[in-house]
């Protein structure tokens, strides 16, 4: 009985070593395991790529895999390298040049000095300097980042739009902040369909370093949210991808924070669904509510309110919080060992702890279900661009909100308001580009920590004039709200508008039922009714006074 | 003259009055929820009421109208300074020496000088300045688009609360006049039964035995 028991003990015992040296093998080559299925939308297209013979071959490289869908998709290439997903610019009707190449944000502040990092998220394979075009070969373009539906299919964090690939590099992340694992791109080939919302995601998600980090109504809780965060893209309620409303038509999507439809006079249109742009109206129309006495008064708000403004209480639902403050001036702090620093005193809802300083990038605040900034907004947005003057005295508006109450087109948005402290040449007096990623340069802040290096080195590769000096100036950027619409239930109360000191107060150009209950008018009325108050009280107690002293009267 | 009990408020008219009255009172209750001085209701089931009860109200008036002209109980409402000076005389002094109120209710006059004219000024400023603007409030998205809107919405909504607080003060006076004289429950009755007492002259009284037998009392 000994000899046996100790036999399985050996045979136990060596089956879990080898399980455990197995699975350590496992992770130094094919990395970590991929994230688990999600709830998607159906696959209804007619074609299966699995069955395609140019897709049943092992691909060495992202590149060579848009090779093969090229082979059929002949035009798809040319397509998409003119959309602002694979050129990061975007001229405004204003004449700025914007979008990721050029604008400086309030968060990582600019692309230009670190590329790969930042580019990891570009729509392409090998861009890595923003001075020059994105590559120009048909096959940079990456179909895998929006068409794969396989779920495995994922980006490095640092190697300019490239995947994983065995053997995976040891504490290789990916774009989602996960440990990266190695992508079977065969199988990726063969799963293409129309974009899920983890394709959009992916990239979308994690703007800014990190889940819900810039725009506050786009988080992971959006893979597959539940009713009471998106009534749209809930798979308990109208189980939408993103491009059930960002229409595309030949690769370009409609709706961006650029260009954005304030304002959607033309609603419903002819049957069929809109290509050219995503706005509530296209599908609700510009009257939404019912025909009641209360549906036809809230219809009356819809020429002045966005539908977001009601529709959105909150944004950062969902139990994943949001970056609301970014104070850069801090960052650099070293332990007494000269070591970088983290500390993380902001607890999400869901119990994971967030950072509140890093060494690498200084002070944040966070919050959750964060009631917007509102202004009234007109879709156009001005960027303080790198080669604008700024009043470092004052808090500088990274990007500024067009609109008023009298140009016949704004309604009032809702915004996410994000507060910086961010670097800015204090000689010329204009933001600041910096050159914070870079392992093995000797001028990355996040390596050396060193502001005037990084600065001299940021403001070399965006190709902007810099003094010498730098300081560090407060600012404001302006996120539009518009996901995330909650249940009509939940839509914001009349009250909450309507009533003193509420959500809109301090919002030029309104007047509002139920916000100025202390007018003059009010004043004076209150004066009136107390004085025939007390006229009466007066009368009655004289009556009451002279009848006990024996006046005759009726009876 | 003979003081008869007769039957001065028809069925329709205590109907106007009450139904007015139920629905200015909750007027004045949404109202001024509305406005911000009271959170006993909420906004949304406020502003439902008060449109609701003001449309009502406006038809009630309409009705009345119509009735008015009709049967000539218009005149009943026209102002007159005859004897007006001895009621205020009255409310300001003779009240607190226990006189007699000195207004003798006529079969085409019930309501005394002050009370015609306070009815006439009701009717004539007061209710169509609480109406008027309250409609160009209400259908304030139809004249939306012309120039300054934004500015004379906030004269419209100021004009519509002014109107407002004088009738809440109209409706405190009134209900305390009920207590002079003959006492509350005297004066409530006659707008509830519709009979009051009335001098009658041999005529009238003649007139009214003869073919309207079911407006006295016998």
């Amino acid at each position: 009985m000994r000899r046996l028991a100790s036999i399985v003990w050996l045979v136990l015992g060596l089956g879990v070593w080898l399980g455990l040296a197995g699975n350590g093998l496992a992770q130094d080559e094919t990395g970590a395991t991929p994230p688990p299925d999600r709830v998607t939308a159906p696959n209804t297209s007619t074609a299966d790529h699995s069955k395609f013979e140019i897709l049943q071959q092992s691909f060495a490289s992202g590149p060579e895999v848009t090779a093969a869908c090229l082979s059929c998709h002949t035009e798809a290439d040319d397509q998409f390298m003119h959309t602002i997903h694979f050129q990061w610019e975007y001229e405004s009707s204003a004449g700025q040049m914007l979008g990721k190449k050029n604008v400086l944000n309030a968060f990582c502040g600019n692309v230009a000095g670190n590329e790969p990092r930042c580019t990891s998220c570009h729509a392409g394979y090998g861009w890595d300097n923003m001075n020059q075009p994105p590559p120009a070969q048909s096959t940079a373009v990456d179909c895998l980042a929006c068409h794969d539906r396989s779920g495995q299919y994922t980006k490095l964090a640092d190697a300019a739009g490239h995947p994983p690939l065995e053997p995976v590099k040891a504490g290789a992340m990916t774009i989602t902040g996960q440990p990266a694992w190695a992508v079977d791109l065969a199988k990726a080939a063969q799963s293409v369909g129309q974009p899920g919302r983890d394709n959009c995601g992916n990239c979308h998600f994690y703007g800014g370093g990190g889940d819900n980090v810039k725009h506050g109504d786009l988080s992971s809780v959006l893979y597959e949210p539940p009713l009471a965060v998106d009534v749209h893209m809930s798979p308990e309620g109208e189980n939408f991808t993103c491009s059930t409303c960002h229409v595309s038509d030949q690769h370009e999507w409609a709706g961006s924070r650029y260009d954005v439809h304030a304002s959607d006079p033309t609603g419903t249109g002819k049957p069929g669904a809109r290509r050219d742009l995503a706005t509530c109206e296209s599908c609700h129309s510009n009257d939404p509510h019912p025909s009641t006495l209360i549906g036809m008064k809230l219809n009356d708000h819809v020429d002045v309110v966005a539908c977001q403004t009601c529709h959105i209480p909150e944004f950062a639902r969902g139990g994943v919080a949001t970056k609301t403050m970014w104070d850069w001036s801090t960052a650099g702090r070293l332990s007494p060992e000269g070591k970088p620093m983290h500390e993380e005193n902001y607890i999400q809802s869901d119990g994971t702890a967030l950072h509140t300083y890093l060494s690498t990038k200084g002070d944040f605040e966070w919050g959750e279900d964060v009631v917007p900034h509102y202004a009234w907004f007109d879709g156009q947005v001005e960027y303080t661009t790198g080669d604008q003057t700024i009043d470092p005295e004052k808090v500088v508006e990274v990007n500024r909100i067009h609109g008023a109450r009298d140009d016949g087109k704004s309604r009032i948005w809702p915004f996410k308001l994000m507060e910086g402290r961010q670097a800015y040449d204090a000689g010329f007096d204009k933001l600041a580009y910096s050159h914070v990623w870079g392992p093995t340069t000797d001028t990355a802040f996040w390596t050396n920590f060193d502001w005037s290096r990084a600065i001299e080195a940021g403001m070399k590769a965006a190709g902007s004039e810099y003094s010498g000096d730098y300081g560090f100036v407060d600012t404001h950027m302006y996120w539009p709200i518009t996901h995330m619409v909650a249940p009509a239930s939940d839509a914001v109360a009349c009250a909450e508008c309507h009533a003193q000191d509420a959500r809109l107060a301090g919002l030029a150009g309104i007047y509002m039922p139920g916000t100025e209950t202390m007018s003059w008018v009010g004043i004076l009325g209150r004066l009136m009714v107390l004085a025939v108050i007390l006229g009466v009280l007066g009368h009655g107690l004289l009556r009451l006074v002279t009848r006990r002293k024996g006046g005759s009267h009726h009876g | 003259m003979a003081n008869r009990i007769v039957k001065v408020f028809p069925r329709f008219e205590r109907f106007w009055h009450w139904t007015q009255m139920a629905l200015i009172f909750t007027l004045i209750f949404t109202g001024f929820g509305l406005n911000g001085l009271h959170g006993l209701i909420g906004f949304k089931i406020a502003v439902m009421l008060h449109t609701l009860a003001a449309l009502v109200l406006l038809g009630v008036w309409l009705f009345a109208t119509f009735w008015l002209f009709t049967t000539g109980t218009w005149k009943q409402f026209l102002p007159r300074a005859d004897g007006m000076f001895e009621v205020a005389r009255f409310y300001a002094w003779g009240v607190f020496r226990g006189e007699d109120h000195p207004y003798r209710k006529l079969f085409w006059r019930k309501h005394n000088p002050l009370q015609a004219a306070t009815y006439f000024v009701l009717k004539w400023m007061i209710f169509p300045a609480i109406w008027s603007t309250g409609l160009v409030y209400l259908t304030y998205n139809f004249w939306e688009p012309l120039p300054n809107a934004v500015f004379w919405l906030e004269i419209v909504a100021n004009l519509h609360l002014l109107a407002a607080y004088v009738i809440v003060s109209f409706v405190i006076i009134h209900v305390y006049l009920l207590t002079v004289g003959h006492g509350f429950r005297e004066h409530v009755k006659p707008m509830v039964t519709g009979f009051d007492e009335i001098d009658l002259t041999p005529e009238q009284e003649a007139y009214l035995e003869q073919n309207e037998p079911w407006r006295l009392k016998h």
